[in-house]
């Protein structure tokens, strides 16, 4: 079966559908909703025996290079820190295929934002390449 | 249908027996480092065979197994052979009880060469009597990764011999961490700090021992209230108090009592001293802020500038400050730690909590909401979004009144 990473992100990505302002602006009961809802969706896999593992990445970010012999790391938070794109967190999933993956992908996008209403958030897709020894002969 | 077993293991009284019979193996001779892993292998085979087939002697069985395993290991290996006889060769000093086992080994885990992570994982396992797949669940990464870090730490510790004094601070200081990293999935880490704690203090009268295992049974009374059945966070203003673990707050009171009574206070006794002060009111109301800060002014005390060396005393200090003298001169205690706490998510969580005391509920919205972009702990983070969200529509709601 393969696995694909369902990246979640604070920003980057295609145009946004819908506008929303950051959680903590919303009313009380729309953040209980939307945090219920992520609860759900981590039970609903794991029932499912899809689940293999879900993270938050805090929203800090540090880019790093090698600074070259006997000199320190060189650090950066990033070209365009305001506009780039910035990982929020993952589920990884055990799924039949790709389009199951995709069913999954639309409805953890489709969770309660403002309001009730779903949130069109954009979520990307990449499928996780097996690690595993080949059982195959290769050409 | 599988039938329940007709006598359940009693996994505490096995795990209770690990110290000692590591501390028996080390005595005889045998390096920490192999006795270590044999008996981890001995413990592995006790919770498989001992449901079917407890033992007479459980500590003997322990002690017979794991010694069957150093023999094999050292006919595999010729080179550890020398060094056994070499350690052979100098008989140890004896000591007998079982305190002093647990402070022995405790002392080798907890040894000031190494890191936190490696002194933690080998006193859950040597001192704790934990396996590895416990220990790495318990810490969320793989039991390969966690079985390496123990076996490089029991390598820097080789050589260790039983009458060097140890440093009593960093044993106190790791079992405070295993508190700390808190209770998810199998192994509840808090209980097994308490564990702990409690064998150390009937190994030494230090009162900073006793002073820990009393800020940790005063702390872990108010953990049944700490969380809503949907696992949020529930502030202690908000508690439940019928719901604290009274017989938990009779023991830590009483605890600490003896440790004060040696007139050598520490830390851990002055924390547990507050722990005491809101475990004893009867609402959030009735606490005495007043004695809190007395206690507090005692902890910043401890060090020559606070602000650098304990700033999370100083961060404490402040919200007591703002409860007696006001959110204002509260609020005034943390401009003084944001070049080094600036960047945490308590510095602004506290600032948000004493912006909310004073009444400024816009101002307190914005520090929650930068509070929950530096948490580093899920739940933390949801609930200072709830938080942030919480206060800006109150305020919202006090702006379409007024």
């Amino acid at each position: 079966m393969p696995k694909y990473l369902l990246l979640k992100h604070y920003r980057g990505g295609p145009e946004p559908y819908r506008s929303v302002p950051p959680m903590d602006q919303w009313a009380p009961a729309d953040v209980e909703a939307h945090l219920a809802f992520l609860r759900h969706v981590t039970e609903l896999l794991q029932a499912n025996g899809e689940y293999v593992d879900a993270q938050g990445l805090t929203p800090a970010r540090t880019w790093v290079r090698y600074g070259g012999q006997d000199a320190a790391p060189v650090t950066t938070d990033g070209p365009l820190p305001e506009t780039s794109d910035l990982v929020a967190g993952w589920y990884m999933i055990d799924v039949e295929s790709y389009e199951r993956a995709v069913e999954l992908a639309a409805y953890v996008s489709g969770g309660p934002g403002p309001g009730g209403q779903p949130l069109y958030e954009w979520v990307d897709i990449r499928e996780v390449m097996f690690g595993g020894p080949s059982t195959q002969d290769q050409a | 249908m599988i039938d329940e077993p007709t006598r359940r293991l009693d996994e505490g009284a096995l795990r209770a027996l690990v110290p000692r019979v590591l501390a028996g193996l080390v005595r005889r001779g045998e390096d920490f480092d192999a006795a270590e892993d044999a008996l981890q292998e001995a413990l592995l085979e006790a919770l498989r065979v001992w449901p079917e087939h407890p033992p007479r002697d459980a500590r003997a069985w322990l002690t017979t197994v794991a010694t069957r395993r150093l023999v094999d290991a050292r006919r595999s290996d010729a080179a550890r052979i020398r060094r056994e006889d070499a350690t052979y060769a100098e008989p140890q000093p004896g000591v007998t009880e079982a305190g002093d086992d647990t402070l022995f080994l405790l002392f080798c885990c907890c040894h000031p060469d190494l890191a936190p992570a490696s002194q933690v994982a080998l006193t859950l396992r040597a001192v704790g009597g934990l396996t590895t797949r416990e220990i790495a669940d318990a810490f969320f990464v793989p039991e390969a990764t966690m079985a390496q870090r123990i076996s490089r730490a029991k390598r820097a510790v080789q050589g260790r011999r039983l009458d060097q004094p140890g440093d009593l601070a960093v044993v106190l200081r790791v079992l405070y961490l295993v508190y700390t990293v808190g209770h998810e999935g199998h192994v509840d880490l808090a209980a097994e700090a308490i564990r702990l704690a409690r064998q150390l203090t009937l190994a030494t009268d230090e009162p900073e021992a006793r002073g820990l295992l009393a800020l940790m049974l005063l702390n872990h009374a108010r953990r049944p209230a700490r969380f809503d059945a949907q696992g949020r966070i529930v502030t202690l203003d908000r508690q439940d108090r019928g719901r604290w673990n009274t017989r938990e707050i009779a023991e830590g009171v009483r605890v600490l009592q003896s440790a004060l009574a040696a007139q050598r206070p520490g830390r851990y006794q002055i924390e547990a001293a507050v722990a005491a002060l809101h475990d004893d009111a009867a609402s959030a109301e009735e606490t005495d802020w007043p004695q809190i800060l007395a206690w507090y002014d005692d902890l910043v005390a401890l060090t020559d500038d606070p602000v650098r060396q304990d700033p999370v005393a100083v961060l404490g200090r402040a919200v007591a400050v703002g409860h007696v003298l006001g959110a204002a001169a509260g609020l005034r205690e943390t401009d003084r730690l944001r070049a080094v706490l600036g960047d945490r998510h308590r510095w602004h969580a506290v600032r948000g909590h004493l912006h909310e005391l004073g009444g400024d509920l816009a101002a307190a919205a914005t520090a929650y909401a930068a509070a929950a972009q530096r948490a580093t702990n899920v739940a933390e983070r949801d609930h200072l979004v709830r938080q942030a969200a919480r206060t800006r529509a109150a305020d919202s709601a006090r702006r379409v009144v007024t």
